[in-house]
Order: structure tokens, then C-alpha cells, then sequence
């Protein structure tokens, strides 16, 4: 090998290897619409998630060579089809192939018509159906996790399987059982109906905030924050946003994880450390995202009032809200709020309250009391707290625990308030979560006693 | 991460033959790509700007700012607006670029937007200038 030869080497592998970014990034745009083209074309969501992926390898084999097409979606789409024909032609069992057949006629028919003179929103149709079956109940939370990502997101098994922190084949195999599971139930690639659409896009905005909790604060492992992972679940909440505008809860979603994401770069300081809100940097919150949040909670609110105007009940002025909104409606509080003591916390309280009154829970109530507790002082917080202590939902996490030992240390009651932050640390799963805490009872421990304040 | 697609025109004439379009149409193509953007989730903001004829460029060649009025003479390139985009990557942002509907005589330049991360956070200035942004000063809305 000559020195040019290498030269020449190297050029070529950093010709591929940014080809096989360009493919990624087509992907990452392309692959709803053409797994949703697909599914409508062969009749068959496993099989069209199939070819979509076999169509997705030869653009990486062939793009490095002949450049990014001018339509790249298109071409894909064509690529996956023409694998469909010639499966068809090459099977052996007549009467599937006829049967697909006659479903790809079916499918070419409705096509045609639809895409006349392109029909954006049977598009969007065909790609809200994805999203629901990929959010399908039958699916279990990790496979609708995977299968969203992949289909929906267009990540690849590799991207995922870094998003998760798992091995490669791990992620590849839930993607094929899930496909497989889906079939054997036979579920159908359409939208649900009315009067079960409203469970079901609960479940999907569930999928959606899960994988957003799980970027944002890592359940595992030595990060603290996976922020891509996070900002994709914000990107494909954007996405069913548009698809279902009319749908209050999906833009308290959007807002709640733009708002949290706003303040992703400020929640870890140089050393990777997390940052608490008090101590944050709130100069350094991203205003795009605030804004975006502002834009998502205004739309949320407009559905909500339009949604009491049309049932009456609540025309008095008196929106009921979803669990999202509420706490979107919080997150907005926090970043309208210049300074750490300029919070409102009195109206913080008031919306947990409500929080609590839609959607009960133990995690809902102790936030709620830290909200009182800088609103009415330690005290009061304590109070509430306490009443939780026989939760179970609590009992095995480091939340209740942090919390008490928190709202000790500042009434001054040292001892009990070390004693707690121990506890605490040692429940946390979170090797960073566990280090703030330790050094939070190793500060109480080490103050003069007596003093108080955080 | 963030990223602004500019727009400019490199080569007005070609930019203004190409523009010889029914105006309607040239609204519904940028329409439809915003449109796509942000149906992708990917768009975060963006603006256009008014003719150059509106406007005036400072330079800063000469010992004091020369003042040009619009179209300002030897200016080769003129920034007409913007989208900003947070994107996976900036292969991302480029290929939303590459769909924009432009023609002849305009370039897309596509530029990371930086963050609190590119700057050293002990400077004066550089945290008075987060602090005028986190209390909307700097804010033009």
C-alpha cells in the first residue's frame, strides 16, 4: 500500500462514512411517511417495515457512490416497492401472493386517487395509523418504546439501541417480536375508533412522555440526562401534534417537555454534575424552546376552552385540564419566573392541587407539598409530606425521603434531616442523583448546629 | 442541537428571474415547506425580510462606518431570512435545506446556533447578556 493508496483510502472512508450520515438524516425524515406508503401498498405493517429497512441498506450501499438523490424519499419509496414486486413474483405460495396482490391493487387504486394532486392529509392519516399501531396495546411498553422509535422516528436498531443503553441485537429482536406480536393479533393498520380514540392516544402520549422521562432523567446507569433521546420525544410529539390539532392534551405535552427541555443545557454544571432548579442558571435556559413551550400551552388552552364552550358544563370560565396541560401550566410558571425567588408558588400550589384533583398520585401530592413548603413556609410542607409516608408508591424511591430530609434540614432539625438524606442516597438508582444526596447530608451533617437554610 | 438555514441571494437578477412567478405560487411553495417542517417537529423559528431597497449597510472599511442605502452598490450577497431548526444532526439540517424552494442565484448557508456551551461562563459580559435575554430585553417580541 502506497501512501496515496492510504490517502486515497481514508478519503473513500470519509466519503462513506458521511454518505451514511446523509442516508440517516433522509431517514430520519422520510421513514413515517414511507413505512405508512408501504403499509397502505402491500397491505401488511411487518412486511412494509421490512422492505422499508431493506430499501433504507441499499441507499447505504449505493448513495456513498452515486450522491443523494434530488428526491431521496421517493426514491426509497420506489426502491421498498420494487422489492415488494419482485418478493411476489419470486414467492411460491399463489394464493398470498395473489392475495397481496390483489391488496397492492386495492392499495395502488386509493393511491392513485389520493395522490392526485398530493393529498397531505391522507398522508398524515396513514402516519397517525403508524403511530397507533406502534403504540398498540397489545405491545409491551418497551416494544411500543422501540417500535415508535423506529418507525415513527426513523432511529435505527444502533441509534435506539445507544438511546437505551442496550446491546444491539437486544433492540433488533424486540423489534421483530413486536412485528410479529402485532400480526398474530391481527391488528388492523387503521385509526381506532371514536369511542375508544380517546384511551388510545393516552397510551401513545404515555409511550411519548416515557420516552421523554427516560432521556430526561436516566432510571440507570452513570448519566444523568440522554437529551436526544428527549428531544426526539419532542420532536414526535410535535409531529402528532400536527396530525391531531384538535387534541388539547397532545400540546400540553409539547409544552410540558419543550419548557423541561429548555432548561436541559443549565441542569448539569462543567463537571456533569446535576444542577437543582434553585441553583440553576436561568439566564442560560434556551428561549427557543420557552417560546415553543409558550406556543404549545396557548394552543393547549384554546382546545381546553373550546372543548368547555362545546360540552357547557364548565362554560362558567372554568376549564377542566388534562394532566399534561397542568403541568405544562407549572413548567410555564418556573420559566416565566427571572429569578428562583420570583416563583410563584402560591399559584404553582393552586395548579398541583388541581394536578392532584385529575390525575391522583403520590408523586403528584409531594410535589405539591414542596410547593406549599415554598409558599407557606417548611412547616406546612412537612406537614403534607408526612401524610404520604404511608404511600407505597413512595416507599421504595428516594423521592420521599429527599424530600423530608430537605424540609428538615431547613426547619434546622439536623440530626432527622442527615438521617433522612441517607436514606435517601441509598434508595436513589442514579449514581449522580446519590451523589448530590450524600453531599447534601454530609453539608447538614458539617454545619454548626443550630443554623438553618439550605 | 440548533441550527439557522440562511438565505441569500448571491445573484439578484438571477434571484428576480426566477421570481417571475405568479407571487401566489412562490407563497404556497415556501408555504408547504414550512408547513413540512414543522409537521416534522423540527422547526423552532424563522423570519423573512423586507426588500434590500428598505434598507441600509454600515461598513466598517474605512477609519469611520460608511453608510450605504439600499440596494447598497457593491454588496455581492444579501441575507433575505431565516429558519431556525433543532435537528439530530447537521446532515439533518442540511437536507431540510436542500428542500427549500429556491432557485438560480440563491444559497442556503447552514450554520450551528450556539449555545451557554460555546462560551466561558465566568465572563461579565457573557452572563450579563444571558441575564438581558432571560428577562426578555433582548427580545425583539
Amino acid at each position: 500500500m502506497t501512501p496515496s493508496d492510504r490517502r486515497d483510502g481514508t478519503a473513500e472512508t470519509v466519503r462513506a462514512a458521511r454518505a451514511a450520515r446523509a442516508v440517516e438524516a433522509v431517514w430520519r425524515i422520510e421513514a413515517a411517511r414511507i413505512v405508512a406508503t408501504l403499509t397502505r401498498y402491500v397491505g401488511d405493517f411487518g412486511l412494509a417495515e421490512d422492505l422499508a429497512q431493506e430499501a433504507l441498506a441499499a441507499a447505504l450501499r449505493e448513495w456513498p457512490r452515486s450522491g443523494v438523490p434530488g428526491n431521496p424519499g421517493a426514491w426509497l419509496t420506489t426502491a421498498a416497492k420494487r422489492r415488494a414486486i419482485d418478493g411476489w413474483r419470486r414467492r411460491e405460495v399463489a394464493e398470498r401472493a395473489l392475495a397481496l396482490v390483489a391488496d397492492a391493487q386495492r392499495a395502488h387504486e386509493a393511491e392513485a386517487a389520493e395522490e392526485a394532486p398530493g393529498d397531505p392529509d391522507a398522508i398524515g392519516d396513514d402516519v397517525l395509523r403508524l403511530v397507533f399501531i406502534s403504540c398498540h396495546p397489545v405491545l409491551s411498553r418497551e416494544a411500543q418504546l422501540a417500535l415508535t422509535l423506529r418507525v415513527v422516528g426513523g432511529l435505527t436498531t444502533a441509534q435506539i439501541a445507544r438511546a437505551f443503553l442496550l446491546p444491539v441485537p437486544t433492540v433488533q429482536q424486540r423489534i421483530v417480536r413486536a412485528k410479529q406480536k402485532l400480526a398474530a393479533a391481527e391488528v388492523p393498520f387503521e385509526l381506532p375508533a371514536a369511542a375508544e380514540r380517546g384511551r388510545r392516544l393516552g397510551g401513545v402520549l404515555g409511550v411519548l412522555y416515557l420516552m421523554f422521562s427516560e432521556g430526561h432523567v436516566a432510571t440507570s446507569g452513570p448519566d444523568w440526562m440522554r437529551p436526544e433521546l428527549a428531544m426526539e420525544a419532542l420532536r414526535l410529539a410535535r409531529v402528532v401534534a400536527a396530525l391531531m390539532p384538535a387534541e388539547p392534551e397532545v400540546h400540553g405535552l409539547v409544552a410540558l417537555m419543550a419548557y423541561t427541555a429548555s432548561r436541559f443545557s443549565s441542569r448539569i454544571d462543567a463537571e456533569g454534575h446535576p444542577v437543582l432548579l434553585a441553583e440553576q442558571h436561568r439566564a442560560s435556559w434556551d428561549r427557543a424552546l420557552i417560546g415553543l413551550g409558550d406556543r404549545a400551552l396557548e394552543r393547549a388552552d384554546a382546545q381546553w376552552a373550546r372543548r368547555a364552550a362545546g360540552s357547557g358544563a364548565a362554560g362558567r370560565g372554568d376549564a377542566v385540564s388534562g394532566a399534561y396541560t397542568l403541568q405544562a401550566r407549572i413548567a410555564a410558571c418556573h420559566a416565566s419566573a427571572a429569578r428562583f425567588a420570583d416563583t410563584d408558588w402560591r399559584r404553582i400550589a393552586e395548579i398541583y392541587r388541581e394536578l392532584c384533583a385529575v390525575a391522583p398520585s403520590p408523586v403528584a401530592e409531594l410535589n405539591r407539598a414542596i410547593a406549599v413548603a415554598e409558599a407557606e413556609g417548611p412547616l406546612v410542607g412537612l406537614e403534607l409530606v408526612e401524610r404520604l409516608a404511608g404511600e407505597r408508591a413512595l416507599a421504595a424511591g428516594h423521592l420521599l425521603p429527599s424530600v423530608r430530609g430537605e424540609l428538615l434540614a431547613r426547619l434546622g432539625r439536623d440530626d432527622e434531616a442527615a438521617a433522612e438524606l441517607d436514606r435517601a442516597a441509598a434508595l436513589a438508582t442514579n449514581a449522580r442523583e446519590r451523589a448530590v444526596l450524600c453531599e447534601k447530608a454530609a453539608a447538614v451533617r458539617d454545619r454548626d448546629p443550630g443554623a438553618s437554610g439550605p | 442541537m440548533k441550527y439557522m438555514l440562511i438565505m441569500r441571494a448571491v445573484d439578484q437578477a438571477a434571484v428576480e428571474e426566477y421570481q417571475q412567478r405568479p407571487f401566489e405560487e412562490i407563497i404556497a411553495e415556501m408555504g408547504a415547506y414550512n408547513e413540512s417542517m414543522i409537521t416534522a417537529g423540527v422547526m423552532v423559528d424563522g423570519a423573512g425580510l423586507s426588500d434590500a431597497s428598505e434598507g441600509a449597510v454600515v461598513d466598517f472599511a474605512a477609519e469611520e462606518p460608511v453608510v450605504t442605502d439600499g440596494p447598497y452598490g457593491e454588496l455581492r450577497e444579501l441575507f433575505n431570512g431565516y429558519w431556525t431548526l433543532e435537528v439530530s444532526s447537521k446532515e439533518e439540517a442540511i437536507e431540510w435545506a436542500r428542500r427549500a424552494p429556491l432557485g438560480a442565484g440563491s444559497q442556503i448557508e447552514v450554520r450551528r446556533v450556539t449555545g451557554p456551551e460555546d462560551f466561558p461562563q465566568d465572563n461579565e459580559w457573557i452572563q450579563k447578556e444571558q441575564e438581558w435575554i432571560a428577562e426578555g430585553k433582548a427580545r425583539g417580541n
